[in-house]
């Protein structure tokens, strides 16, 4: 069974339809980038397969015993308020709380997760400082350890390098390869850097209000989609 | 500080001190969850709920807390709802349900015993309404609220924080709101009794603004505004009882001249 399978899904705000025809199933361990153009219903995916917003017909299944509090998320924008009071210690370690099961109290497993989450997003000296007086880019990777530490199975991240410097940006996707390889977490993430994602991706979901293409990388760039996107030049 | 030992030497004053203290924590813990998910208006639409409750209650001699907490509790998760709404406008509704309440509560009060003592009472509050078992309660309850709080702290944090990545990452949402929403309501009730329901929604709002003036983590927050609204309804209760100045009134003023203080104290 597969980890994730999205049935002929489609997916429409207050009755307009804004994506249909989304088919394809992923595997324990794939690496999946969803690429495509604004408004073409990436984030509305990533949503529904979150179970943020239901679909308009069609299925989306969890397999392999995959549960809601084993998944980590970066949505694309939060709703945090501009004077939101919070540390950024308490901002990553809020991203443990689906592993308390019933507890009520952080116990010392979970400080350490957190700590070793800022320490591999190299933001430990940022530990004490307050959320909302981070740079964009600071935010991002705040918000990035925060999605790590929810994460046990399978990792949702919506255009995670916004916002990133170059070298940042070259080493989050090592970062997220190595996460995807070593931690056999599956990760679905949405982006629109296509040259970066067919290069770490082992499968892509090309999207335009409708499905236009799900395969392996490989076969993505032997498709006359990618070559119209990726510029001949770079095959 | 002989005065304030006489003070201390009357039972009613014992009882207010104690029940406004807990009264005061509880509306400062959930104040900063509810300014800062911009649910202040719940609040103040609450406590107009409650003085309907509270004036039919009297006006059919019925225990007034055990009416209007269930009451207030149900109007709170209504409330919840219609803010969080967005088909239709939640600040409207709310303000159209606290009015209403407020109107059904002056109608059967002047249908039935006029507008008497008791009843301005609950207007602009007074600590000597409270009756032994009312005092009692309102320790229960207020303890009850206060070990939820402390008891669901994480998830509230987390809930307050960030909805959708609570919501995304396996987090029942809903029925933190829920807590949030009931535990406000009875907080509410018991604050009304000694603040007014005019006066109540401030002791939730104002020491979590000036909190946030000061601090800049979540926790810092939640234990500055704690401080500030116990130090704030002592002085208060105190300054009210010397100057023989209306209790809610006067911890409200004391408030207010914190949060300036804080105001001018905070970076910026
Ligand atoms: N809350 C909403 N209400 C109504 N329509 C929406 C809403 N969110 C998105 N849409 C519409 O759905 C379509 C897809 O939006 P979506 O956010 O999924 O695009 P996207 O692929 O993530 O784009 P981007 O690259 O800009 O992030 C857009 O046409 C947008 O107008
Ligand atoms: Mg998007």
């Amino acid at each position: 069974m597969a980890l994730i399978e999205c049935k002929d899904a489609s997916f429409a705000y207050e009755g307009v339809s804004v994506l249909e025809g989304v088919d394809f199933s992923l595997n324990a361990g794939d690496y999946l980038c969803i690429v495509g153009e604004n408004g073409s219903g990436k984030s509305t995916l990533v949503k529904g397969l979150l179970g943020l917003k239901k679909p308009e017909s069609g299925q989306i299944l969890y397999g392999d015993g995959l549960k809601s509090t084993e998944i980590g998320y970066l949505p694309q924008q939060t709703m945090v308020q501009r004077d939101f009071p919070a540390s950024v210690y308490e901002v990553v370690l809020s991203g443990c709380l689906n592993s308390l099961g019933r507890r009520l109290r952080y116990g010392p497993a979970e400080r350490e997760r957190a700590e070793s989450n800022l320490e591999r997003l190299g933001i430990e000296d940022l530990r004490d400082k307050s959320y909302q007086a981070l740079s964009g880019g600071q935010q991002q990777r705040v918000l990035l350890a925060r999605a790590l530490c929810a994460t046990k199975k399978l990792l949702l991240l919506d255009e995670p390098v916004t916002g990133l410097d170059p070298i940042a940006t070259g080493e989050m996707y090592n970062l997220i390869k190595l996460i995807n390889l070593c931690d056999d977490i599956t990760v679905i993430m949405v982006s629109h850097d296509l040259h970066e994602a067919v290069r770490y991706a082992t499968h892509i979901l090309h999207l335009g209000r409708r499905q236009l293409f799900f395969g392996t990388s490989a076969a993505y760039r032997e498709s006359s989609l990618a070559r119209r996107f990726l510029g001949r030049d770079r095959i | 500080m002989t005065a304030l030992l006489h003070m201390l030497s009357y039972a009613f004053m014992r009882k207010a001190l104690i029940v406004g203290v807990l009264v005061s924590l509880c509306a400062a813990l959930l104040g900063v969850s509810l300014v800062l998910k911009r649910y202040s208006m719940i609040g103040d639409g609450l406590s107009h709920v409650g003085f309907g409750a509270l004036a039919i209650a009297s006006a059919f001699h019925l225990a007034p807390l055990a009416v209007t907490v269930p009451v207030v509790a149900l109007a709170a998760v209504l409330l919840l709802r219609l803010s969080q709404n967005r088909k239709i406008n939640g600040d409207a509704a709310i303000a159209l349900v606290s009015s209403s309440a407020l109107a059904i509560g002056v109608l059967s009060v002047s249908l039935t015993t006029g507008m008497n003592t008791e009843v301005s009472s609950y207007m602009f509050g007074s600590i000597l309404s409270l009756s032994r078992a009312d005092a009692v309660l309102s320790l229960l309850l207020s303890a009850a609220v206060l070990l939820l709080f402390i008891a669901f702290y994480p998830r509230l944090f987390a809930v307050t924080f960030d909805e959708s990545f609570s919501r995304a990452t396996g987090v029942r949402t809903g029925a933190y709101d829920t807590l949030l929403a009931v535990l406000t309501a009875v907080t509410v009730v018991l604050g009304m009794r000694m603040m007014g329901a005019l006066l109540i929604s401030s002791l939730i709002i104002f020491p979590a603004l000036s909190a946030m003036r000061l601090c800049r983590s979540f926790k810092g927050v939640v234990c500055c505004a704690a401080g500030l609204s116990v130090g704030c309804f002592l002085i208060g209760v105190t300054g009210s009882y010397f100057l023989e100045t209306p209790t809610g009134a006067s911890i409200v003023a004391v408030d207010l001249v914190a949060f300036l203080i804080c105001l001018l104290a905070g970076k910026k």
